[in-house]
């Protein structure tokens, strides 16, 4: 299993490449235009409106936008902690939810140390040969209390930038649980974080190749979804099946309030993701609460048709399908591309949980892969069919007549697809050599609070 | 001294608690429990895959009377146990043993006169 994963993995690493060359030297006229705005939406978009070309901006603090990135800032926070925690918590099995909130819990905390030490200078530092940032912010170096991210705090856009970094780690774990050595976990948490999450987020948001090619990723459809959902696949195969298969949700009140708390959070994930309070932090807004409200309906609809009841599990999954497909989108479709996105979610990540996890047989617990990696697969791709010039002038899709999108689109899915799935590959064996990757059978059979903690929920 | 285990479907509690108060019966123990019977099971559904539940939620009563509360005991909960006149499959079952002695731990009374 692993083996065959692995080729059809470097195949697609390499069709990926293929396509990326072919599509440069297609793209690379129009794209260097392209550049200067699209960038300027992730790095600054108070400046997507075109500035008069009259003198060069200085750059001003906006105390507006400051105080709604402090709030978004917070509202990721709390996606992870405890947003995240408890909808994978309380799906789990009540021996093992414990663990599964200290997977998302230690993970936050890793990730926000190591953040302000080396992963903001390599992910957002001047780029060096579009592949990653430079060293010079090791530790916040020269980054002052009043240095500026566009129209922002520098240091405010570090800890935006942290949360986003802390939760699609803490993604994958939905598929890792009730397996999983804690010790093996935190080991990933170091390595993903430092060799896929960063690169790629400086490909996507750093001003790197990615962000050069013109690919649209409002708040993180390749980065964090697609990248977490790779993730999570390469490690259920590594990990194989849990002894004791399906899902036994041992407190779905607690679920459902986490599920409350990632849609509450993801204003702040997407409308923040505006970096400014303006009228696209609105667009934002919008297709966020609207896309994610159409796929629970589709999902709750699908699972009506074909199990005859309609779960609030379903109810809740389909709220976090939509939210992760809009993600890409937000910031550039109208509320009718949000409502196509929410749709199309909905289903197809219903059809993945239900009928082709079981047919391929991997054990993705949580069904991260089949929620992140699916759903933030269709919202990066139909960013590229339906971003309205009308909402930002940055993003214009197939529809409003720019076909070369949805190729750019693709070339950013591939290569995030095939250079997430060799990393985390390489990285499984890392862990597996180092600290080992499943617990005893014993173990797990007791269940991993007790086991690995030493506790009770 | 009879001691009483009733198993009844948890929706009922309710009214055997009332029905056993008429007939001046105010001392029980409940306890949530689940077991497999002829009522089988139910199926759970999470995420589009069924899942075949065989322990069935039902709660426990536990009684103790003197020989003359005993056929009113077990016919006002008989009668309020029932869902629906005729009665279902899962509406429970009730256990009748031989009770030897009683002590109340405050007063070491014995016997009836501690139930």
């Amino acid at each position: 299993m692993i083996k065959k994963a692995l080729v059809a993995m470097i195949v697609g690493f390499v069709l990926a490449f293929v396509a990326y060359s072919v599509g440069q030297s297609a793209v690379s006229d129009t794209s260097a235009k392209a550049i200067s705005t699209i960038v300027s939406t992730a790095a600054a978009p108070a400046t997507v409106a075109p500035a008069p070309a009259t003198s060069a901006p200085v750059a001003v603090l906006n105390t507006g936008d400051t105080a709604w990135m402090i709030v978004a800032t917070a509202l990721v926070m709390l996606m992870t902690i405890p947003g995240l925690a408890l909808f994978y918590g309380g799906i789990a099995k009540k021996k093992d939810t414990l663990n599964v909130i200290a997977m998302s819990f230690v993970t936050f905390c890793i990730v926000s140390v190591l953040w302000i030490v080396y992963g903001y200078t390599l992910a957002f530092g001047d780029d060096v040969h579009g592949i990653i940032g430079n060293l010079h912010k090791f530790m916040m170096n020269g980054i002052k209390v009043d240095t500026l991210s566009g129209t922002i705090p520098e240091l405010i856009f570090v800890v935006f930038q942290l949360t986003f970094a802390a939760i699609t780690v803490a993604l994958a774990s939905g598929a890792y649980i009730e397996r999983m050595k804690f010790s093996a976990w935190v080991l990933f948490s170091i390595l993903w974080l430092t060799f896929v999450y960063l690169p790629v987020a400086h490909w996507v948001w750093g001003n790197g190749f990615l962000a050069k090619l013109g690919a649209l990723d409002f708040a993180g459809g390749t980065v964090v979804h697609i990248n977490a959902g790779i993730a999570a696949l390469i490690g259920a195969l590594f990990l194989g099946k849990r002894n004791e298969p399906g899902l036994i949700p041992c407190n779905l009140t607690a679920t459902v309030t986490g599920a409350g708390l990632l849609w509450f959070g993801w204003f702040g994930f997407n409308a923040g993701s505006a970096l400014a309070a303006n009228g696209i932090a609105g667009a934002a807004f919008i297709n966020t609460n609207t896309a994610t409200a159409m796929a629970a309906i589709a999902w709750m609809v699908t699972e009506w048709f074909f199990n005859k009841k309609p779960t609030v599990l379903g109810l809740a999954s389909g709220a976090v399908a939509g939210l992760v497909a809009i993600t890409p989108a937000a910031g550039f479709v109208n509320v009718g591309g949000s409502l196509i996105i929410g749709t199309i979610a909905g289903v197809v990540c219903y059809c993945m949980v239900a009928f082709v996890k079981s047919k391929f047989g991997y054990d993705d617990t949580l069904d991260a892969f089949g929620i992140h990696g699916i759903g933030g697969t269709i919202g990066a791709l139909l960013t590229g069919f339906l971003a309205d010039p009308a909402i930002n002038s940055a993003g214009k899709g197939l529809f409003y007549g720019n076909p070369a999108q949805v190729k750019i689109q693709l070339i950013a899915i591939g290569t995030t697809i095939g250079y997430d799935a060799i990393v985390t590959i390489v990285i499984f064996l890392i862990v597996k050599a180092v600290v080992g990757l499943r617990v005893t059978p014993e173990e797990e059979m007791v269940g991993m609070d007790q086991s690995a903690h030493g506790e009770r929920a | 001294m009879k001691y009483i285990i009733a198993i009844i479907q948890p929706t009922r509690l309710e009214s055997v608690k009332e029905a056993l108060s008429h007939i001046e019966v105010f001392r029980l123990t409940v306890t949530d429990a689940e077991g497999i019977g002829r009522q089988k099971g139910h199926t759970e559904i999470y995420r589009g895959h069924e899942y075949k539940i065989n322990f069935v939620r039902k709660t426990k009563l536990e009684i103790a009377v003197n020989d003359e509360f005993l056929e009113p005991t077990i016919e006002a909960i008989t009668k309020a146990a029932r869902t629906g006149a005729e009665g279902k499959i899962g509406d429970g079952k009730i256990f009748i043993l031989p009770l030897e002695d009683v002590l109340r731990i405050r007063t070491r009374e014995r016997g009836s006169e501690a139930i």
